[in-house]
């Protein structure tokens, strides 16, 4: 009891919180900084396939993406289940990737149109078919750049 | 009228403001990085020209199909994804000189030197209903050959692996220019159809 005592007598100094907000503040703006917003809702569900040999995508301004995959499964009562694309926020036909190319293209600065990556980022389940309908109209489009989304894979012969 | 003194605003909610802008960023952004094998599209023909001009002998042509059960055929038969690298590095090298592998020519170039180059290219084939799981998976073991002979070159070199060179050094981007001429990621995917497989 008296070691309590003791510590109440001499009562806890409060700690001072006025340089809290600077602190949250200060990781608010990295944060800020370091971050690309979210831009599209994904109404397909992609599981990119995995891949030792990857490279990391530099300047996200330069690339856009297209995703492909079943839709989720809260759409997926209205548009089936069948692997479908999604350009922006919307599904789409592969028709309309050369659209899709050109205004992404007229978004970007005239010197880095030449450097524009299509990412693709397709669910491993997906059919070739599909993929190699898109491949061709990129090519149509001459959106030559690809890259196929894929997750570092974890060598397990190096684990051990 | 005394004028009254300018009360302090009161700073303690700063915090929890703060907090909720911060809670709202990082919930409305993204942090990971893109990360994918990288690949350039051939362009289109131009018209319907018949791309047999500069023909390529049958030995040189190293074929790998993945029928729509996902299995792999290899120049002569079924193998598993994990023997494609090795036997891709065997046709390029061809180190004992075989009549079925790739044949070779003199290339020079200002870091390696004169030395033979295979002339082969890898042709990958497709079904319409390959997953693309497994065409990734092969387009990696393909990568993975190319990069390991680039890799071998450059350490018998100069020391240092093809991958640790940096793009920015103007010395190591020419070594990484020649290195690529010497390997060339020499993959050619043909129009898609159907390959079957029974």
């Amino acid at each position: 009891m008296s070691r309590f005592k003791k510590s109440s007598g001499k009562g806890l100094k409060q700690i001072n919180t006025a340089s809290l907000p600077d602190i949250v503040f200060m990781l608010l703006f990295f944060f800020m900084v370091t971050t690309v917003m979210r831009e599209t809702n994904l109404k397909v569900s992609v599981i990119v396939p995995e891949a030792t040999e990857i490279k990391k995508l530099e300047k996200k301004s330069l690339v856009s993406v297209i995703y492909i995959g079943k839709p989720t499964r809260n759409l997926q009562k209205t548009f089936g289940s069948e692997p479908r694309i999604q350009l922006n926020d919307a599904f789409a036909t592969p028709d309309d990737i050369r659209d899709f190319v050109t205004s992404e293209r007229e978004q970007m600065d005239e010197n880095d149109q030449k450097q524009m990556t299509v990412s693709l980022k397709i669910d491993q389940k997906t059919s070739m078919g599909i993929v190699s309908e898109v491949k061709q109209e990129l090519r149509k489009a001459s959106a030559l750049k690809i890259n196929y989304s894929s997750r570092k894979r974890v060598d397990m012969a190096l684990l051990k | 009228m005394a004028k009254r003194e300018i009360q302090e605003i009161n700073a303690g909610s700063m915090a929890d403001i703060a907090f909720l802008l911060l809670i709202f960023f990082l919930v409305a952004t993204t942090m990971d990085i893109d990360t994918g094998i990288s690949r350039l599209l051939p362009p289109m023909p131009e018209e319907e020209e018949i791309d047999d001009d500069q023909e390529i002998r049958e030995r040189n042509v190293f074929v790998v199909l993945i029928n729509k059960d996902d299995d792999l055929f290899v120049e002569d038969g079924f193998y598993d994804v994990n023997e494609l690298k090795e036997m891709t590095k065997e046709f390029f090298l061809n180190p004992s000189d075989a009549e079925d592998l790739s044949e070779k020519r003199e290339l020079t170039t200002d870091y390696f030197g004169t030395m033979m180059v295979s002339k082969g290219v890898i042709s990958l084939r497709n079904d319409r209903s390959t997953s693309y799981g497994k065409y990734i998976a092969v387009q990696n073991e393909l990568a993975a050959a190319v990069n390991e002979l680039r890799n071998e070159l450059c350490l018998q070199k100069f020391g240092k692996k093809y991958d640790n060179l940096d793009p920015l050094n103007e010395a190591e981007a020419d070594l990484i220019a020649d290195a690529k001429k010497v390997f060339p990621m020499a993959i050619s995917e043909a129009e898609p159809k159907n390959v079957g497989g029974n």
